[in-house]
């Protein structure tokens, strides 16, 4: 449905239908590609909460691994030795804290100009990964096992078994399914269309009376929470967690992905962690220099596909029947 | 004589040596056009960007209605009533037309934050969009980008833009320049209906309109007040004619 004043951007049945396949896919029952696509999902959700800073908002963060990171950790921390630790609880606490320090460093960062953000993002990003990395508290360097995978329980009844991978799998898809459709919707919100103008030209926004400090700071919040809450779902499915998941290196593949998928749509940004996570699969499994070629074809992509993947559609129907190129 | 709505005492900026805006006192009140002329360079966008406070004064002071406003960010300023126009125009290039004008009548939601509702949904947000679209000329639905936008009709989206924020205050700043002469009537025209209910501050280079809607004219040059009067006092000042009206041409 187009909205008045808005050309029609929306594609249900494309995102339908790939649900659907989602959905169905367990049936083809290959565990190895299950667990794949279940870390695919998780990384699709965290792609989309950095497009919201990058895509929407305009704040291009070299650090969104540090709220990943902060979630994955929650899980692990709270998990006792000898018992498995509550989903119901777990859950708002690794997403509220990972929101909390993204409330923190957005008081400082969103403040700053461009290139001062990224640096600034990228160095508070660094201060976490090693408040885990070397201290006593986060458990240094090796990481923690989890000996319990967490436990979803009303009463008696046990909602999901994480023990069984295709609980987790739809755990995953339905909370991909939530996210895409939260964030699509705050896009058409006049929370959304604000941050749009921003990004777009922030000095005329506060002329025009914006808080823009307030709504940049929320949507690094959002952001963050939104990261803590993959994060989590990913300690969940490992059942181990180490601070390399903090580490720059992740804060650069999530902002690949998102390049990669093209910023500002969310699918692009889902569609961004499938195509990375499909890249690296077949350049792993050819060579050992994978991250080379990875590098190279992405790079590649972006200057001959500048609207990224989300884009082919479109230059497809352009090609074929002349309409307007994106 | 009745309060001002928005006045400045002693309102001073420099850049370095140069002095920009160079203790000017001027007032502004509802029901006024306050024009402001000078040539090139003397410092009319300087002082609505002191206004605006898109800068900060070096010195004086700037009131709202009697409140003492040159500390508040641009965005305060606008919420209590003050808007402005660019020279330079400053639209939101990559959205429609009718989105640069709703965002900014969005400006006055009091639930700007909320995320849970479509932005389409509040009337009073539709109604200003299109008032102020209808009244800057533009088709109401326009869906283009901004940036397919010929120059002239960039300007009245500028202006289109401002009104939707349904400012008390109307800080303009060479609206006219690079319209064609059928939408600068339409503009002129506007502003005369505004002038009642508003006050305004129009810097313009196009004399005749300038002259034909003033009910004040204060001319500048080299940051300093030369003259502040009455259109015909203006006209009849020798001090302007040498400093201005005298080398029109090379101004336009
Ligand atoms: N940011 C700045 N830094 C340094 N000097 C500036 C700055 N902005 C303006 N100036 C100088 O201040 C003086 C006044 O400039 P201003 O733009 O206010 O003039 P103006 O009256 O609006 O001229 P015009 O009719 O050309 O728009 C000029 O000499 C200009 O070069
Ligand atoms: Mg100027």
């Amino acid at each position: 449905m187009a909205l008045p004043g808005e050309p029609a951007t929306r594609r249900p049945w494309a995102i339908l239908a790939a649900g659907l396949a989602l959905a169905l896919f367990p049936l083809l029952d290959s565990p190895f590609y299950l667990e794949l696509i279940t870390k695919v999902m998780i990384l699709a959700i965290f792609a989309m909460s950095l497009d919201l800073l990058v895509g929407i908002t305009g704040l291009v963060s070299l650090g969104h691994a540090a709220y990943f990171g902060i979630g994955a950790y929650v899980l692990a921390l709270r998990t006792p030795r000898y018992d498995p630790a509550s989903f119901w609880t777990t859950l708002p606490l690794a997403v509220g804290l990972s929101a909390l320090a993204a409330f923190l460093v957005g008081i400082f960062v969103v403040r700053v100009k461009s290139t001062y953000f990224i640096m600034a993002t990228l160095a508070f990003a660094q201060m976490f990964y090693f408040l885990f990395h070397d201290t006593e508290f986060g458990r240094g360097s090796d990481g923690i096992t989890m000996n319990f995978k967490p436990a979803a329980a009303i009463g008696d009844l046990q909602v999901f078994d994480f023990g069984n991978p295709r609980t987790t799998y739809f755990v995953a898809l339905g909370a991909l399914a939530l996210v895409l459709g939260f964030l699509r919707f705050l896009l058409g919100s006049p929370f959304g269309r604000a941050l749009r103008g921003i990004k777009a030209n922030e000095q005329r926004m506060r002329s025009l009376g914006f808080r823009t400090y307030h709504y940049k700071l929320a949507s690094f919040t959002l952001a963050g929470a939104l990261a803590g809450l993959a994060g989590y779902l990913s300690a969940l499915q490992y059942g181990y967690v180490n601070p390399e998941l903090l580490s720059w290196h992740q804060s650069g593949n999530v902002l690949l992905m998102v390049i990669l998928g093209g910023p500002g749509t969310f699918t692009g940004a889902a569609l961004g962690a499938f195509g990375f996570a499909l890249l690296q699969e077949v350049f792993q499994a050819a060579t050992l220099r994978w991250q080379l070629l990875l590098g190279a074809t992405i790079v590649l992509l972006v200057l001959f596909v500048p609207g990224g993947l989300a884009s082919l559609r479109a230059r497809f129907r352009a090609a074929l029947v002349g309409g307007p190129r994106p | 004589m009745s309060q001002p709505i928005l006045a400045t005492r002693g309102l001073t900026r420099r850049f370095g040596g140069l002095v920009a805006v160079g203790d000017v006192s001027l007032e502004l009140h509802k029901g006024r056009l306050h024009a402001l002329l000078g040539p090139n360079g003397a410092g009319k966008s300087t002082f609505i960007n002191l206004l605006s406070g898109e800068l900060e004064p070096s010195g004086g002071s700037i009131t709202l209605r009697g409140e003492e406003i040159s500390r508040w960010t641009p965005d305060r300023r606008s919420r209590a009533g003050l808007g402005r126009s660019y020279q330079r125009t400053s639209v939101f290039l990559d959205l429609t037309v009718h989105e640069n004008c709703r965002l900014a009548a969005q400006s006055r939601l009091p639930r700007g934050w909320n995320v849970l509702q479509n932005a389409y949904a509040s009337f009073s947000v539709r109604e200003a969009t299109q008032a102020s679209l209808e009244a800057a000329g533009l088709p109401v639905h326009d869906l283009r980008l901004a940036s397919a936008l010929s120059h002239g009709e960039r300007r009245q989206l500028e202006i289109a833009m401002v009104l939707a924020t349904r400012p008390e205050v109307l800080l303009l700043d060479e609206p006219l320049a690079g319209m064609g002469s059928e939408e600068a009537i339409r503009i002129i025209e506007l502003l005369r209906t505004l002038a009642p209910s508003h006050a305004i501050l129009l810097v313009e280079h196009d004399m005749d309109a300038v002259f034909a809607l003033a009910d004040v004219i204060t001319v500048m040059v080299n940051g300093q007040v030369l003259e502040s009067g009455p259109p015909d006092q203006i006209r009849q000042s020798p001090a302007v004619r040498r400093a201005y009206l005298g080398d029109e041409e090379g101004h336009r």
